[in-house]
């Protein structure tokens, strides 16, 4: 037999996107662009106020305009529960975290602007539009809690009124005798106050649903703009409206873009589904963009105070950080988890800094939720850590990059226990520097930044190493910190009669390429053209189960269970093979799409073993089932640990004060990688984020809790001439314990870059001593530091 | 947000202060009023029509006179809810002096915007509002000229 021609859609090879065909073509299937027959529309009424008594809502008016079929309030839900949140955390006495209710529709109370109140659903958006400005909600207002230090310190004000406090929790981890010790007899400690700005997520695709009851079989079907549909169903079946998995599919199509802020159970997903019941049609909502900037849940904002405590020789001793981390009005799906558990476990690092201590506390205010954005807690502790080692070395004098290797876990000290409960497998912190120091042309930075200063620019030059914690797993650990749920994926190899390949996957992708990069994974394994694969995702009613797509964990848990569902499905190859070619399956081999058996020329195709397995006339039926199709749960056995340098070059126009990045490079360790293409953007799109981030973005509310920056008039996102021309590069530690050797990508980018720029504006700047910019470091901050007296 | 402005009306001081206190021609004078109800002496109840920047919306308005010192100075405060738009509330000193060419009406309000209003259509509300100010001057220097 010829040697068959290359695929070249295996692993590691750039594979070009095989869903862009659509989605550049705009054939994509958004939830909006789905039209139920006889579909009706929702519109939400929502509070204009952050803090408000409801004293009684009349809906008269609204129910007599044109096209009306319902307006609902809580009274209509209050046969359901709130909306969960799915993870407990303890605050350091042993207590549970305060979980107050969060109510579908406002029950007597408004705690945001933007907390629904009503909803109108009519014949069309128009009419719906028309009647939700009929209802009349009668409110008292109340003084608001914005700011987090004011709605902790002891005020009798609370948002919720059967709460104790506005603590949610007063969480602790590490060891904070041992800290304080060190810290009490260091050589040098080096103190930071800092903010995590808050941020609005911003998905391309604003969130939309469409409840659609089935009145012939009793079954609810939900539409939504979901990164988790098994997730939702779940969540929204079981707490929310008693609805048996059976009676409810939960489908994500296309989704565009999720961060983070389409993992969590919205009211919106309950609304529709209660209210297509009530009315017997099909019910859609989609968000507008004001909406969006209201009701999605919002990322960071937190108040860090960080001390780094130091010996003669720059070598870390201790490290403590105090946090006030902001929950917003109510807590979202997995609020608390993002502060605590994806955050004060990420202190230690890439440094070998014996002694950590934290403490942060959640804190309710009359804001947007805020819960995992891209990143998740991560971001938080990479940036305060890199912020207050760049500070540590201007305060010693010791050159930033020496500071940090004179710090680092080395190469073969793994695996490696952290003081704050993680077991690093495998990383080499070294190489993704050198690499990056390499590629930035660490030695020509003098020379440039004369070029800069002979063009009246200063010239910064910031480096930050990031390490994060992807696919948090395995369940029974993340069980016993909090997490109401698993935390495996599932995936099913259905291998079709005449050898296409159907993969159920219960990871989602909604931007992330997973129909490319996952069928290239079965491509490899089954040596067929990436044309035989599909990949299915983002429905109950397909997919055996899945926790979805976040944490930067589809390759790292979907992927593995993909490729231990594709083991399986050539385990039972062999044996069909060595049937046909009268032969132990023991000695069968399988490569390139062949089953044969070694030192002879005996070989059977994978296409004629599928056709075997569903026509089984020669075939062994009394040892093996027919058929080919294989299901694998995967649980991790930890967490994946992806690490990198990165390094950015910015000038500062002294006229101005305006901010230009001019070179920027990531040094990523991915552990293995699929396809790196896609790998490539990935990084570029978290860079862009955290670049918006670090410059730009920033969520802004008034005393009176209405969000300042509510729109993109005042919302800042980076758009294309912000950005600088990103590189990249690679070094490889393959994971140790799963089956692809992969880490993860998606957050890496967002997690390193906003301290790689802020250390360089402060780099820039050092002829000002300034010593910390928060974010978003703008323009107009610059210039009034450039512009203050003395300078 | 403050508003702080002044205008020469050209008008003497009591015929001033009359007008401001007639529902009708303050009904004229207000850009998209609809329609002002005077419930008692000092309270008043207006519907608008006003629109800043992309949300318009149609303003349903409970006004009260305070510290009445006529016709020399009072305080109107209000607030208004526009629905789903939002909100405004607000008070304003107003004071009305002689002055050569007829009477100086000074202003110096403070508002507060909530909901769709503040989100989408705070830093258009100085604009906006100072346009509509203009405006009811303007037409108020026309209900004096008018001789009405």
């Amino acid at each position: 037999m010829a040697a068959a021609e290359p695929l070249n859609t295996g692993i590691g090879e750039s594979v070009t996107r095989v869903e862009d065909s659509r989605f550049l073509r705009g054939h994509g299937n958004y939830v909006d662009d789905i039209i139920l027959p006889s579909q009706t529309y929702a519109v939400m009424v929502r509070s204009p106020y952050a803090r408000a008594t409801v004293n009684g809502i009349d809906t008269s008016a609204a129910m007599g305009s044109g096209g009306v079929l319902a307006v609902l309030t809580a009274d209509d839900f209050s046969a359901f529960g709130g909306l969960p949140c799915g993870w407990q955390v303890h605050s350091k006495n042993g207590d549970p975290m305060t979980e107050p209710k969060h109510p579908i529709l406002a029950e007597g109370a408004v705690r945001h602007v933007g907390d629904p109140v009503a909803v109108v659903i009519a014949e069309s958006k128009a009419e719906a539009r028309r009647a939700a400005a009929l209802v009349d909600v009668n409110y008292t207002e109340m003084s608001p809690l914005i700011d987090m230090q004011g709605a902790v310190a002891g005020s009798a004000e609370l948002v919720h009124s059967d709460t104790p406090s506005n603590v949610c929790f007063d969480w602790e981890l590490g060891d904070e005798a041992a800290t304080e010790a060190a810290i009490a007899g260091a050589a040098h400690v080096t103190r930071l106050e800092l903010v995590n700005n808050r941020l609005v997520p911003n998905a391309m695709e604003p969130r939309a649903a469409i409840g659609d009851y089935n009145t012939a079989n009793g079954e609810h079907t939900l539409y939504t703009t979901s990164q988790n549909p098994h997730v939702i169903r779940l969540l929204m079946g079981a707490f929310v409206l008693s609805l048996p998995e059976h009676k409810l599919r939960v489908i994500a199509p296309d989704v565009g873009g999720g961060f983070g802020s389409k993992i969590f159970h919205y009211a919106e997903e309950a609304i529709v589904t209660v209210a297509s019941k009530l009315i017997g049609r099909p019910v859609k909502w989609t968000a507008d963009r004001s909406e969006s900037f209201i009701s999605d849940a919002h990322g960071r904002d937190h108040l860090t105070t960080v001390e780094l405590a130091m010996d003669a020789n720059g070598k870390f001793l201790a490290l403590r950080a105090t946090t006030l981390a902001n929950m917003g009005a109510y807590l979202s799906t997995f609020a608390p988890s993002v502060p605590t558990y994806l955050h004060g476990t990420l202190l230690a690092g890439t440094y070998t800094t014996p002694a950590i201590y934290t403490n942060v506390k959640g804190v309710f205010t009359n804001t947007v939720a805020v819960d995992a954005y891209r990143g998740a807690g991560r971001p938080e502790a990479s940036y305060l850590l890199e912020r207050v080692v760049d500070l540590a070395a201007i305060e010693t004098g010791i050159d930033p990059v020496e500071l940090r290797r004179r710090n680092f876990i080395q190469p073969d000290a793994f695996p490696y226990d952290t003081p704050v409960a993680l077991t690093y497998d495998i990383g080499n912190y070294q190489a993704t520097l050198d690499m990056a120091l390499e590629k930035t042309d660490a030695a020509g930075f003098e020379g440039r930044k004369a070029a800069s200063a002979a063009r009246g620019k200063l010239r910064g030059r910031g480096i930050a190493c990031y390490i994060e914690a992807c696919g948090i797993a395995p369940s029974n650990i993340a069980g016993a910190l909090g997490a109401r749920a698993g935390l495996y994926e599932a995936a099913t190899v259905r291998v079709n009669p005449t050898g296409s390949v159907a993969v159920l996957t219960g990871s989602h992708s909604h931007g992330q390429g997973h129909e490319t990069t996952f069928a290239q994974v079965v491509s490899d394994t089954l040596g067929i053209p990436i044309e035989n694969v599909d990949i299915v995702h983002g429905d109950t009613g397909k997919i055996p189960f899945g926790m979805g797509t976040y944490g930067s964990r589809s390759i790292a848990v979907g992927g593995a269970a993909l490729a231990n569902a594709l083991d399986k499905i050539v385990l039972k190859g062999r044996q069909i093979a060595a049937h046909l070619m009268e032969a132990s399956a023991d000695d069968v081999v399988f490569k390139d799409g062949q089953f044969s058996i070694e030192g002879t020329d005996k070989s059977v195709g994978f296409g004629d073993v599928a056709l075997t397995a569903y026509v089984p006339h020669n075939f062994p039926l009394e040892t093996l089932e027919p058929g080919l199709e294989e299901t694998a749960f995967y649980d991790p056995k930890n967490f994946t640990y992806p690490s990198g340098a990165y390094v950015c070059e910015l000038e500062i126009d002294k006229e101005t004060g305006v901010i230009d990045i001019v070179d920027f490079h990531a040094s990523d360790d991915f552990g293995n990688i699929i396809n790196p293409m896609i790998v490539e953007g990935q990084v570029h799109g978290g860079v862009a984020q955290g670049v918006g981030q670090a410059l730009m973005e920033g969520a802004v509310y008034d005393d009176n809790g209405q969000l300042m920056t509510g729109s993109y008039m005042d919302y800042c996102m980076p758009r294309a001439d912000d950005l600088p021309n990103v590189t990249v590069s690679n070094h490889v530690t393959a994971c140790t314990h799963n089956p692809l050797g992969v880490k993860g990508c998606g957050e890496a980018g967002a997690i390193g870059s906003p301290p790689a720029v802020v250390n360089a504006v402060i780099n820039a700047l050092g002829d000002y001593g300034v010593k910390h910019i928060d974010m978003p470091v703008t323009a107009h901050k610059v210039w009034s530091i450039m512009n203050a007296n003395g300078n | 947000m403050d508003i702080v402005g002044e205008r020469v009306i050209d008008a003497p001081r009591d015929r001033v202060w009359d007008a401001l206190n007639d529902p009708e021609v303050l009904k004229a004078c207000i850009m998209g009023c609809e329609e002002i109800e005077q419930d008692s002496e000092t309270e008043l109840r207006a519907t608008v029509v006003a629109k800043f920047g992309p949300v318009k919306a149609k303003f349903k308005a409970d006004i009260s006179l305070e510290d009445l010192n006529p016709p020399e100075s009072y305080r109107l405060v209000g607030q208004g809810q526009g629905g789903i738009a939002g909100f405004a509330k607000g008070g304003a000193a107003i004071t009305l002096e002689e002055v050569e060419g007829g009477t100086k009406l000074s202003y110096n309000a403070d508002m507060a915007i909530g909901g769709k209003l503040a989100q989408v259509g705070s830093r258009l509300i100085g604009s906006t509002t100072n346009k509509m100010i203009n405006a009811f001057f303007d037409a108020l220097d026309e209900h004096f000229s008018a001789g009405s």
